[in-house]
């Protein structure tokens, strides 16, 4: 559905994207991972048509987004990072001038109605842009995207600056839409693109770093070796109880409950000790009351595939 | 292209600027076919359409002052240029809703027109003929003014660069005149817009006049749409 070919572009002296290369399948929902300055505007802008790209290609739906810009961009709907309407229109004027650009005409009026009932602004149609709220704004920039039913939708950021609440919704949202469209996201939080994509493409200093399932990129990464635990236990008892496992060293935190300290329990890499902690501990009768510390962070992620190319390289 | 021609068309009368080009335009056609026709009892209306060069001229850098402009300041650029709708279209879609609001201001010395000829017998021919000759000077203007507005996201230095080029435009008979230069001179001549204009005021309908500012326009919306172009290479 979506490939991207070598791309490249350059602003003057600096290089945004550098010969990156990936595809999309239909139904298939990409995250695009990166941090700020990655290159993730940059190549949605250049999928868009918006900018050109310095060389290679992207092409969308069969064309060729710099050669034939109109057939490549009737596929697409795009939900820009920075929102920007005409804020002296009212939302049903916006939506209707939306039709008129991408040329919808038949059924508009309930096409228009079935959008805004499922980015829930149904009850907004008639208030002037320029006093929506944020959240609402963003759900305008969605309705947007979505009319004329583009098979392909491209949205950069669609879910900063929201509430928790306001996120949560917009990611169902993206993933309802998945199911029966192609879609390419931006972010730069991690969970999320776990939560809502089926394949993550990896973007860094306008580089292709990695191109895997989600679940792939957390497994290279989770650390089953190493675990900060909560344990209700004085840290002789605890020391005792994982006496018999030889290589684990235990360090104490500190004590964080009256009766519960947290501890840095690790044991050889590759290993995974989370199972054998807990039989100790619960034949010792020592609670366990939480661990944490092996979910993985983007800047991980990041280090990590820096790393693994130097060392490849 | 109709599309962004209807939202621009309505954009001009959402805000006051539709408005106040409107009236201006009225207010000074109004005015002087007061004084120079009722005043003096006369169909003739070549004095009247003489005298609204200098008005269109400062009058068309407002018009189109935001037209491109607002939309890089906004960024609202980004939605028509990613939707399926050719540059060339977004242009003239603009330009023409540029052009109808430009139509419409004129449009009053045609109804001054039809006034008097409740009272007596105006020559047709001549008055569409300075028509023509109006609409082809506003016309030619928008499309210089259009191609300035693209060039800068402030409106202010947009219609500030207008008025520089209506006001030479102005003085472009009178430079012809002082320098020494032949060749500037000769330059400074067929650069002039008033000498294109003259002919329609007096009820000569100029082809090569005509064709001057047909040229013209169509250079300057050429330019704006590579303008539009460029921009894309940033």
């Amino acid at each position: 559905m979506i490939h991207v070919q070598e791309l490249t572009k350059r602003y003057g002296d600096k290089l945004a994207l550098d010969h990156v290369s990936f595809d999309v399948q239909q139904g298939e929902v990409l995250g695009l991972l990166g941090l700020n300055g990655a290159g993730k505007t940059t190549t949605m802008n250049i999928l868009t048509g918006y900018i050109s790209a310095t060389s290679g290609r992207a092409i969308v739906d069969g064309h060729d987004v710099a050669r034939e810009p109109i057939e490549a961009k009737r596929v697409i709907g795009y939900l820009p990072e920075q929102l920007a309407f005409y804020t002296d229109m009212r939302v049903r004027e916006y939506l209707d001038f939306v039709c008129d650009l991408k040329g919808v005409k038949k059924g508009r009026q309930e096409h228009v109605a079935e959008i805004c009932e499922r980015v829930g602004i149904a009850h907004m149609t008639s208030r002037l842009i320029r006093n929506l709220s944020r959240g609402y704004r963003q759900r305008l920039g969605f309705a947007q995207a979505l009319v004329g039913n583009p098979k392909v939708l491209i949205l950069d950021e669609p879910t900063a600056g929201l509430d928790p609440s306001q996120v949560i919704e917009i990611r169902s949202l993206i993933q309802e839409l998945g199911k029966t469209r192609t879609v390419i996201f931006s972010s730069h939080v991690l969970s999320e693109v776990q939560a809502v994509c089926t394949r993550v493409v990896v973007l860094h200093n306008g580089r292709l770093l990695a191109d895997d399932t989600p679940e792939n990129l957390g497994r290279a990464l989770r650390s089953t070796h190493r675990m900060v635990a909560r344990i209700q236990g004085e840290p002789a008892q605890v020391r005792a109880a994982l006496a018999p496992y030889e290589g684990l060293t235990i360090e104490v935190l500190g004590q964080k409950e009256p009766t519960a300290y947290d501890y840095v329990i690790e044991g050889a890499e590759g290993e995974d000790i989370r199972a054998d902690v807990f039989r100790a501990l619960a034949r010792a009768d020592l609670p366990l009351l939480s661990t944490y510390g092996n979910e993985t962070s983007l800047e991980d992620i990041f280090l990590h595939l820096v790393a693994a190319q130097r060392y490849s390289a | 292209m109709w599309a962004i021609l209807k939202r621009e068309f309505r954009a001009y009368f959402q805000s006051p600027l539709g408005y106040v080009f409107i009236s201006a335009l009225f207010f000074f056609s109004g005015f002087y076919f007061f004084t120079y026709n009722l005043y003096s009892g006369t169909t003739n209306m070549s004095t009247l359409f003489d005298l609204l060069f200098p008005v269109v001229l400062f009058l068309v850098p407002v018009l189109t002052m935001r037209l491109m402009s607002e939309d890089k300041r906004l960024r609202t650029d980004q939605l028509l240029l990613t939707a399926p709708v050719s540059r060339l279209g977004i242009v003239l879609g603009k330009y023409c809703a540029a052009a109808a609001v430009f139509i419409i201001a004129v449009s009053s010395t045609l109804l001054e027109a039809i006034v008097m000829s409740f009272f007596g017998r105006p020559h047709w021919p001549v008055i569409i003929g300075h028509f023509v000759g109006i609409l082809l000077l506003g016309l030619t203007l928008i499309a210089i003014c259009m191609f300035l507005s693209a060039l800068t996201e402030s409106q202010v230095i947009a219609a500030v660069s207008g008025f520089v080029v209506s006001l030479f435009l102005m003085l472009v008979d009178a430079l012809a005149l002082v320098v020494n230069n032949r060749f500037l001179q000769v330059v400074f001549r067929n650069l002039s817009f008033n000498d294109r204009y003259k002919p329609f005021t007096v009820g000569i309908f100029d082809l090569p006049s005509v064709v001057f500012f047909i040229s013209i326009g169509a250079l300057f919306l050429f330019l704006t749409l590579a303008v539009l172009d460029k921009d894309r290479w940033r």
